[in-house]
């Protein structure tokens, strides 16, 4: 197929903006360690309650200023609820459904993941600036979807 | 050029035929049902706008969630599936001479089996019993008529694509050694992603029926996810591929020019029908379950969707220039003003074309991992799709609709009517550009989508969404009033126009043009290489998916 010289070079500049979009999200997920949301833990969904992690949500100092937040979701609420953490925390949120599938989202961070029944999922945040935060499910849940939220404040 | 006159007296004798009374009206019926479709939908839509706005309580009986799992079904699978049948039957009847009376018969079959599918989904949505949006992502549980309705809608679909590969192979047989039409061509090329696309959901959607009737006990809850992206992005680009098929077929004509290569144009059929189906692995980019390895993979795979869109940018915008510049456009921009801004049967598809600048590049960004995480399940993404599809989808077929439903009625358009196109075309893009927008503002500041009006306990965060969210109603008003204009167009195209003999527009190839290669007739090959892209895309994470499964989920009812 012969192109006429304006669409190769159409072609050729807007291929090379896809390729270097690529480029970026490769190096932010590799080098910087900035990929999405992606644990392959998995446990029985049924078993929440007696699984050694999740029998007992909370939060969990682990290091200095280093915290991990044991959380388990279900229609519609989030335990551990009205979380409270110190500037500059490093949280890590390990986190399980008990029942449907929710997403858990931080408004004002990059805090998005999906929450399975069945999968442990996993997402680092660090808590800069104080204030209050509102931790919402953004996946539909059931009938109460919309009063599925809590908060961490950031002290 | 003894070819090029022969095929115009042919052109001429169509012309004075008009089209075919009966395979006019299967097509009419299916336009009924998609413009009708439309309507409710739009109602839909707007209760749903006033809700997020905070202007409006649902009842229980009908709850939010409700009205939003049928605006879903209603646009994703009725609308739309119709109106692309209604349009690749009339086409492929005009084009090949009448349908065969047997794809005229699978054209009906598959009427009535969408019309039991649809009776079906919606007897358990109305009665609550399946308030699990058009994803219907187990382990909510819906009721099993629900599953069982999707599998008549499949059927449906299935047979229809069998209609027009039968009119495809019939073509072929009484004109050996000759390109199948290009329009033809887009019809088989769209029907093939189309079931390429369904396979996946129709296995979930078989597996999850024993499930629902309580015949298994639980089910994977990821694999239903996997296999149902690959059907749900893959659709989306279904519809896509059908406005391009106009945008190549029909625009050129109806603005005086050229078709731009016909070559170009299937070579655009191809690579969506060969790329398009892993590119759905996108809507999983933040599930767990996945490795980053995998992920970035598909960052490859869904952007490589983005390369016949590129293609095609630039043939429409080439064909504009040429056209305009032909008709003694001066200077740089002076193409602009020669094309026939007033004719709403190029304004819709050129407003429907502008929009997917917009709806493409938003596409772009949030396929990239990161930035996916960002705005994942928020009202961005809302807003996304009701650009590409509300937009970009809908309004090139209210454009197809300006030509294609006088033609089939025998009506001609009139100056007024006409004048009202333009005023819903204009009414609708004004309605989309201020809710898509604000949903794409409000979706970045953290706003959810497929949420009720709420502002969780008056929490500040939600309270400061407020403001964009009124747009979603304001939005909504402009679209209802332009989903009641077009439904007024299509009731006087259809049975109040004056009579007479509507064109159906098809450009011709400029008479320097070269020849079409044979290689894009190589069906087999495309198929070939389309399974092994999907393979690849699909093979790893899903057997990976099977083995390495937890214990299954039991159903749920939330709602």
């Amino acid at each position: 197929m012969k192109m006429p010289r304006q669409e190769e070079i159409w072609l050729i500049i807007s291929v090379g903006v896809l390729v270097l979009s690529m480029v970026f999200t490769g190096y932010q997920t590799f080098a910087l360690g900035m990929g999405p949301p992606s644990n392959k833990e998995t446990l029985d969904p049924q078993k929440v309650d007696e699984h050694p992690l999740f029998s007992e949500p909370g939060v969990y100092e682990t290091g200095e200023n280093e915290y991990e937040i044991v959380m388990t979701l279900e229609a519609f609420s989030f335990n551990p609820g009205d979380i409270e953490i110190p500037a500059g925390a490093e949280v890590t949120f390990i986190m399980t459904s008990k029942d449907v599938v929710h997403g858990m989202q931080i408004a004002g961070t990059n805090v998005n993941a999906m929450v399975l029944p069945g999968h442990i999922q996993t997402i680092t945040e660090t808590f800069d600036e104080p204030g209050e935060y509102l931790i919402l499910c953004n996946e539909y849940c059931g009938a109460g979807h919309q009063l599925m939220a809590t908060t961490i404040t950031v002290k | 050029m003894e070819a090029f006159s022969f095929e115009n007296i042919k052109e001429k004798t169509k012309e004075k035929l008009g089209a075919n009374p009966k395979d006019a009206k299967l097509s009419l019926t299916y336009f009924s049902v998609s413009f009708i479709t439309l309507f409710i939908g739009a109602v839909l839509g707007l209760l749903q706008g006033l809700n997020r706005a905070g202007l409006l309580e649902l009842p229980a009986g009908f709850d939010y969630y409700q009205v939003l799992t049928s605006h879903g079904i209603l646009f994703v699978l009725v609308f739309t599936t119709t109106f692309v049948i209604g349009y690749f039957y009339a086409g492929i009847s005009h084009i090949h001479e009448g349908l065969l009376p047997k794809v005229r018969k699978m054209g009906w079959i598959a009427f009535a089996l969408l019309v039991i599918g649809v009776v079906l989904v919606f007897i358990p949505v109305i009665s609550g019993d399946a308030s699990v949006m058009y994803t219907f992502y187990p382990p909510m549980q819906a009721h099993p008529m629900f599953y069982i309705g999707l599998v008549f809608l499949v059927l449906g679909i299935w047979t229809a694509a069998i209609g027009v590969w039968t009119s495809a192979f019939d073509w072929k047989r009484k004109n050996k050694g000759k390109h199948l039409p290009l329009f033809t061509y887009f019809a088989v090329g769209a029907f093939l992603l189309t079931f390429l696309g369904s396979l996946g959901v129709t296995a979930e959607v078989l597996y999850l029926i024993p499930w629902s009737l309580g015949w298994v006990e639980t089910v994977n809850v990821l694999l239903s996810r996997t296999l149902f992206w690959a059907f749900g992005h893959t659709l989306v680009n279904v519809w896509y591929l059908v406005a391009v098929s106009a945008w190549y077929v029909a625009v050129p004509k109806i603005i005086g020019g050229k078709l731009f290569s016909d070559t170009l144009a299937r070579v655009v059929v191809i690579l969506s029908v060969v790329l398009n189906v892993p590119g759905g692995f996108h809507h999983q980019i933040i599930d767990p379950g996945f490795s980053h390895g995998l992920k970035f993979m598909h960052v490859f795979m869904s952007l490589s969707i983005a390369l016949p869109s590129l293609m095609t940018a630039f043939a429409m915008f080439a064909v504009f220039t040429k056209t305009g510049i032909k008709k003694g456009g001066k200077g740089l921009f002076g193409w602009v003003t020669k094309l026939p801004w007033g004719d709403v049967r190029f304004l819709a598809p050129m407003i429907a074309m502008i929009a997917f600048i917009f709806g493409g590049a938003g596409g772009i960004a949030q396929t990239n991992n990161q930035l996916n995480q960002v705005v994942h399940n928020s009202l961005w993404v809302v807003g996304h799709f009701h650009l590409t599809v509300g937009t970009t989808v809908a309004v090139t077929f209210f454009g197809i609709s300006y030509w294609l439903i006088p033609y089939l009625s025998g009506r001609v358009m009139t100056k007024k009517l006409n004048r009202l196109g333009l005023i819903q075309t204009i009414t609708w893009a004004l309605g989309m550009l201020l809710m898509a927008g604000s949903m794409h503002w409000v979706g970045l500041l953290g706003s959810p989508r497929r949420t009720s009006y709420t502002t969780y306990g008056d929490n500040l965060t939600a309270l400061g969404w407020d403001p964009y969210l009124i747009f979603l109603a304001v939005g909504g008003t402009l679209l209802m009033i332009g989903a009641i204009l077009m439904l007024y167009i299509v009731i006087h195209l259809m049975f109040f126009a004056p009579k007479g003999k509507t064109e159906f527009p098809i450009a011709q190839p400029d008479y320097f043009a070269p020849p079409t290669p044979k290689w894009t007739e190589r069906w087999g090959l495309w198929i070939t290489v389309a399974v092994v892209i999907i393979s690849m895309g699909y093979l790893v994470p899903l057997v990976d998916i099977i083995m390495n499964a937890p214990p299954g989920s039991p159903g749920f009812k939330t709602w």
